[in-house]
C-alpha cells in the first residue's frame, strides 16, 4: 500500500492529537498500553476482544458477559428440526479467558462517556480508553400487547435468541401431534438473518416431514415476499416439503390470542397448535440508555471506518444493534467483521497509529434446507470514501445455483471457524 | 513566544507519532492482515481452519494461492461460492491477501472450546 503525501499529512496531524489523548487515558496494569472493555459476548463481542489482544497483547481487554455460555444462533434452527443438538450450539468462554482476556459474568447496566467508565448491574465500574458495545437486538414486544409478559413469550415463544427459547419451541414442536399446524410469523425488515426465517420453515418442515407427515406450517410474512434466498427457498418448499407449507405476505401481526392459540393479524385471524412469534427489532436497552440510538428509534449509527458511534465518541459499536450500510445484512459473519475492523481501528487509535482508511468487510450466509443440505448468499463491502459508509462491490457476490450436500458441509466449516474466530 | 512554542510542539507531537508509528512495511502487513481477515471467517483466524473445511490457507504458497483467486474469479475454477467473493476484491488486495497467508505458519487450528 502506497500512502500519497497528502493522506500521510492528514493522518499524521490527525496522529499527534490522538497520541496526546491516549497517552494521558492510558492507565491499565504496568506494561499496558490502554484499557478496552467489550460489552457483550456474542458474534460480534467476543471477535472483537479475542482480535484486540491477539493483535495487541499489551492492551487490557475485559469482556462482560451476562450469559454463562456462548450460544450461537446460527444452527439453531436445525436444533428445531432435530439436526442439530443444543450441545454443538453452546460453547464455553475459557479459550478467550486463555489469552488473557478478563470475562466478567454481568450486564452492563450504562456507559458513562464522559467519565469513560461502564457500570456493572453487580456494582462494579471498568474504566476504558475504548468501549466496544456489541449488545444486540431487543424485541420491541410493546407492539405486540399479549407478548409483554414473560409467561406468554413461553407459551408463544420467538426462539430468535438461542437457548432456552430454542428448547421451549422445540419442545412444542415434539409434543404437536401428526396433524398440527405450525404458525411462524415474520417481522418486517430489517430484522436479525434475513434468510433466518425462512431456514426455519424448511427445517421445521424436515422434521415434520420424518416425524409427523400429516402436519403443516402457515408462514405469515410482514414482508411483501420472501426477503432472502427467494428462489432457493422456493425450491425447497415447492419440492421436497411440496404442500406442506402455506406462504402468506404482507401478514403484519397485530396481537396474540395466546390462551386461544391465535394470531391476529390485521383483518384475519390464524390458529394454530405451535405459535412462534418473531417481534419487530431495535438495539438493546444498554444502546438505548447510553445514547447510541440515532436512527427510527431503534438502530445505532457508527462511521464505519472504525465502529465509533456516530453520537457518542470512545464508544464503538457492532453487530446487529447497528444501523446497517446498504445491502448489508444483520448477521453473525457481519458482526465478526465488524469486529475485526472494529478491533484493527481501536489499537490504531490506542496506539496513535493511523486508521485502515479502505477496510473490506465480506458476508457469508449459510442456510440449511435440511439435515445434509444447504446453500448460501454472499457479498463483498468496500468503504467509500466520498459517500463515506460501506457499499456492496459491484459484481461480486450472489447465491448458491442451488442447495447440496457440498454446501453442507461448507456451512458446518463455516460455524465451526467462526465459533473459533469469536471463542478460541 | 507561544505561537512559536506552539508549532516547536506540533513538530515534535508530529515527530513523536511518528516515532511510535509503524515503520511502511509494518503499515503494509497491518493492511495485509486486515484484508485476510474478512477470509477468516470461513477459513479460520489466521487461515488456520477447524477440521480443514473449507481449506487451512495458512502457509501456502503465495503464487499458488493467487493463481487459485484469479481463477475463481475469472470462472476458470469452478467453485460453489469463491467466484463471488473474489470478484469483490482488486488484484492488488488478492495479491497482498495471499502474501499474508504465505506468511504464516501452518499449524493445528483450535476449535472454540466445548462446555464441560
Amino acid at each position: 500500500m502506497t500512502v500519497s503525501r497528502r493522506e500521510f499529512m492528514k493522518w499524521a496531524s490527525a496522529t499527534a492529537g490522538v497520541t496526546a489523548v491516549a497517552g494521558c487515558a492510558a492507565g491499565g496494569g504496568a506494561g499496558s498500553s490502554g484499557r478496552v472493555v467489550v460489552v457483550g459476548g456474542g458474534y460480534g463481542g467476543a471477535t472483537a476482544a479475542k482480535f484486540v489482544k491477539m493483535w495487541a497483547p499489551d492492551i487490557d481487554v475485559t469482556l462482560v458477559e451476562p450469559n454463562q455460555y456462548f450460544i450461537s444462533c446460527p444452527i439453531s434452527n436445525l436444533v428445531l428440526g432435530g439436526n442439530a443438538q443444543m450441545s454443538d450450539i453452546t460453547y464455553s468462554y475459557d479459550g478467550l479467558r486463555q489469552r488473557g482476556i478478563r470475562v466478567i459474568r454481568d450486564s452492563a447496566v450504562a456507559v458513562d462517556a464522559a467519565k469513560r467508565q461502564v457500570r456493572l448491574a453487580g456494582g462494579d465500574t471498568l474504566p476504558y480508553d475504548r468501549v466496544i458495545m456489541s449488545p444486540g437486538i431487543e424485541f420491541m414486544v410493546d407492539q405486540i400487547p399479549a407478548l409483554k409478559n414473560a409467561d406468554a413469550q413461553d407459551r408463544v415463544p420467538h426462539a430468535w435468541k438461542a437457548g432456552a427459547q430454542t428448547m421451549v419451541l422445540r419442545k412444542q414442536l415434539e409434543a404437536m401431534h401428526d396433524g398440527g399446524v405450525y404458525v411462524l410469523q415474520i417481522p418486517m425488515a430489517p430484522y436479525r438473518c434475513p434468510p433466518g426465517p425462512y431456514e426455519r420453515v424448511c427445517q421445521i418442515a424436515d422434521y415434520f416431514k420424518k416425524a409427523k407427515p400429516k402436519s403443516k406450517i402457515i408462514v405469515l410474512d410482514s414482508n411483501p415476499d420472501i426477503t432472502s434466498k427467494k428462489g432457493l427457498f422456493l425450491a425447497a418448499w415447492n419440492g421436497m416439503y411440496k404442500g406442506m407449507i402455506e406462504y402468506r405476505p404482507n401478514s403484519e401481526i397485530a396481537d396474540v390470542d395466546v390462551r386461544g392459540m391465535t394470531i391476529k393479524l390485521q383483518f384475519d385471524n390464524v390458529k394454530g397448535d405451535v405459535l412462534n412469534v418473531v417481534p419487530a427489532m431495535r438495539a438493546a436497552d444498554i444502546a438505548v440508555r447510553s445514547g447510541l440510538i440515532t436512527a427510527n428509534n431503534r438502530w445505532c449509527g457508527v462511521d464505519w471506518l472504525t465502529c465509533e458511534s456516530t453520537a457518542v465518541k470512545g464508544v464503538h459499536v457492532l453487530g446487529d444493534s447497528t444501523l446497517s450500510a446498504s445491502a448489508m445484512p444483520k448477521s453473525g459473519s457481519m458482526a465478526n467483521q465488524h469486529a475485526k475492523v472494529c478491533a484493527a481501528a481501536v489499537i490504531a487509535l490506542i496506539k496513535g497509529q493511523p486508521v485502515n482508511a479502505d477496510p473490506m468487510m465480506m458476508n457469508t450466509c449459510y442456510s440449511f434446507v435440511s439435515g445434509d443440505s444447504a446453500m448460501h448468499v454472499a457479498s463483498v463491502h468496500r468503504y467509500d470514501a466520498v459517500h463515506k459508509t460501506i457499499v456492496p462491490v459491484k459484481g461480486s457476490g450472489g447465491v448458491s445455483a442451488a442447495a447440496s450436500t457440498a454446501e453442507a458441509a461448507y456451512a458446518w466449516g463455516w460455524a465451526r471457524n467462526i465459533w473459533a474466530e469469536a471463542l478460541a | 513566544m507561544s505561537s512559536i512554542y506552539l508549532v516547536t510542539a506540533k513538530v515534535a507531537a508530529v515527530a513523536f507519532a511518528l516515532g511510535l508509528a509503524l515503520p511502511a512495511t509494518a503499515q503494509d502487513s497491518t493492511h495485509a492482515r486486515s484484508l485476510a481477515a474478512t477470509c477468516f471467517t470461513c477459513h479460520g483466524t489466521d487461515g488456520h481452519s477447524v477440521n480443514g473445511v473449507p481449506p487451512s490457507l495458512a502457509g501456502q504458497n503465495k503464487d499458488y494461492l493467487l493463481k487459485q483467486l484469479g481463477e475463481f474469479r475469472d470462472g476458470k475454477r469452478p467453485a460453489t461460492i469463491m467466484h463471488q467473493h473474489a470478484k469483490g476484491y482488486t488484484n492488488e488486495q488478492l495479491e497482498l491477501i495471499s502474501g499474508y497467508f504465505a506468511s504464516v505458519t501452518p499449524g493445528r487450528a483450535t476449535p472454540a472450546p466445548a462446555v464441560r
